[in-house]
């Protein structure tokens, strides 16, 4: 139920305009990130703040809302923000991906290919792929202006020279159009080539560090990589252990104290709809 | 023969403060420049000067660059300038921490130019820098390790290796020598002359250890309050210093 006492989706029209200008400038420009007047948000910063506020100025009263944490809708972040747009927008909420116009997500793209008439919109920890490597705010923007991107390399180089191959496994860098270096939120590499050429539109909000950046529909993303380590999009060596699928990205879990574990798929409403439809993994009920 | 670089009436003041002023002078390839002077006689703010990392107030360098010919680094874009930096132009710090990444691994800093400029074969990257590392005395097990881990004269040879990775024609040095004790200083100047000597590198030194220029430098130019006061040939005004400010300073050497 809608509370009257809020203006749509909880932030003032003044702010969602500035919002969508800095939305539409990052669309303009993608991979770019494009610095914007985060407000406070009745949430600690680290807890989707960007992506809600993201959320907040897109979202419309027709819109059917879902919010996915790790994959799941039943985690407290998802759960929460989900609640939160149903008291200050009165959306209409879903946890079926492909019945939802507007996705806010923590670290995954869902499982299910999405479409031209859907938004996905990113919470973002630290917009900058080049921030631990180079701490100097000013010199990042400037090596980005210039595309200095040489320094992306020395990390990947950095986890061949320890691990023997690229460690990195989530926030994996990214190139897009061959133009901007981007950090695509800790989403698990296996995530990456569906950034690629996505009919959906991809908003990235980070709320603490101020920054949005997007990737219009069919956008190029490239996944960097060295010509003789190139990219691999790994994933557990396994099926799910409740619909038996081999395509999905997996979470391990730890089911007693004897050290034995079960793979489920982590995106909860891909694999609920598997099971539904029959299919069974190793460990289902 | 077209010098490597060439200086004219370069100045940078701070505010009513002489930086450097009127310097004028050419650099041709494979010869090595040294400047010296008192602490404030203008010599580093010279150098950050002529390597683009301040600019002048007034004059020109004009840098004889492999496919355009001779520019002006002055008012060249930021990007050309940049570019520059990180193939023709070698830049050696003083302090090591300031021109390596302590947060990354031997073989990363040296490999670092290599991918700016594009190179993406990790194969080939880890063999040339593992091949820097010996060319710089450093035992090439320590490639992984972190230069944090190193001691301050390895750290100055580590920044000569990741400098010179992408065979740069023309190195900066300020005061490479500075900070490190003498039986270290020796072996890097030895080093650093091998080097210079072996790749044909032109360079320009800044110091205010005469000997080091005695050692390494063909020619010599002297700065006192921001003006140079005499230049010559090395050994010429090491051992027949003209201006008054020369004589000072040779004659302030230490003889043991």
């Amino acid at each position: 139920m809608m509370q009257d006492t809020y203006n749509f989706a909880y932030l003032d029209e003044q702010t969602k305009r500035m919002i969508r200008r800095a939305i539409l400038k990052g669309l303009a420009i993608p991979g770019y990130q494009v610095p914007f007047a985060s407000r406070e948000m009745p949430m600690p910063y680290g807890w989707g703040t960007g992506g809600v506020q993201v959320s907040a100025a897109v979202l419309t009263p027709e819109d059917r809302f879902k919010v996915i944490d790790q994959g799941a809708d039943d985690t407290t972040n998802a759960v929460s923000i989900r609640s939160f747009f149903e008291r200050t927008a009165g959306v209409e909420t879903t946890t079926a991906t492909e019945d939802a116009t507007v996705i806010q997500t923590r670290h995954r793209i869902p499982e299910q290919p999405l479409t031209e008439d859907q938004i996905l919109v990113y919470q973002v920890p630290i917009p900058e792929p080049l921030r631990f490597l180079e701490p100097r705010e000013s010199e990042t923007r400037k090596m980005h202006s210039l595309e200095e991107y040489g320094l992306m390399h020395v990390k990947l180089y950095e986890d061949i020279s320890r691990h023997g191959h690229i460690a990195t496994s989530y926030a994996y860098p990214v190139r897009v159009e061959a133009r901007y270096v981007m950090d695509p939120s800790p989403i698990p590499k296996f995530d990456n080539p569906k950034l690629d050429d996505n009919p959906a539109i991809q908003l990235f909000g980070a709320g603490r560090e101020q920054r949005i950046y997007a990737l219009p529909p069919y956008t190029k993303v490239i996944s960097l990589d060295f010509d003789d380590h190139p990219f691999d999009p790994s994933k557990a060596d396994q099926p799910c252990g409740l619909c038996g699928s081999n395509e999905s990205y997996l979470d391990e879990i730890i089911v007693d104290d004897a050290g034995n574990r079960m793979f489920v798929c982590s995106d909860t409403d891909y694999c609920e709809k598997r099971q539904a439809a029959g299919h069974k993994g190793k460990f289902a009920a | 023969m077209t010098p490597l670089l060439s200086v004219r009436d370069v100045a940078k003041h701070y505010g009513p403060h002489i930086g450097c002023a009127d310097v004028s002078f050419d650099l041709y390839p494979g010869e090595v420049m040294g400047i010296v002077g008192e602490s404030g006689s203008g010599k580093s703010t010279l150098l950050n000067c002529l390597a683009g990392h301040l600019a002048p107030d007034r004059g020109e360098v004009v840098f004889d660059t492999r496919t355009e010919g001779p520019r002006d680094t002055v008012t060249m874009s930021e990007p050309e300038r940049r570019m520059l930096g990180r193939t023709d132009w070698a830049f050696v710090h003083q302090h090591a921490r300031d021109g390596l990444r302590m947060g990354v691994s031997a073989g990363g800093n040296v490999g670092e130019r290599l991918m700016a400029v594009g190179q993406r074969h990790y194969g080939t990257i880890r063999q040339t820098a593992t091949d820097w590392l010996g060319r710089v005395e450093i035992d090439q097990n320590r490639i992984d390790d972190r230069p944090t881990t190193f001691s301050g004269g390895m750290q100055q040879r580590l920044q000569i290796a990741r400098n010179l990775v992408t065979g740069p024609r023309l190195v900066f040095m300020d005061e490479p020598t500075g900070g490190l004790d003498v039986s270290v200083q020796a072996r890097l100047l030895d080093l650093l002359r091998g080097l210079v000597r072996d790749m044909g590198l032109s360079a320009i030194i800044v110091t205010h250890d005469l000997a080091v220029v005695r050692l390494l430098a063909d020619r010599l130019m002297v700065m006192k309050s921001g003006r140079v006061v005499e230049q010559g040939l090395t050994d010429q005004v090491l051992d027949d210093p003209q201006h008054a400010y020369s004589q000072l300073l040779v004659s302030s050497v230490l003889q043991v």
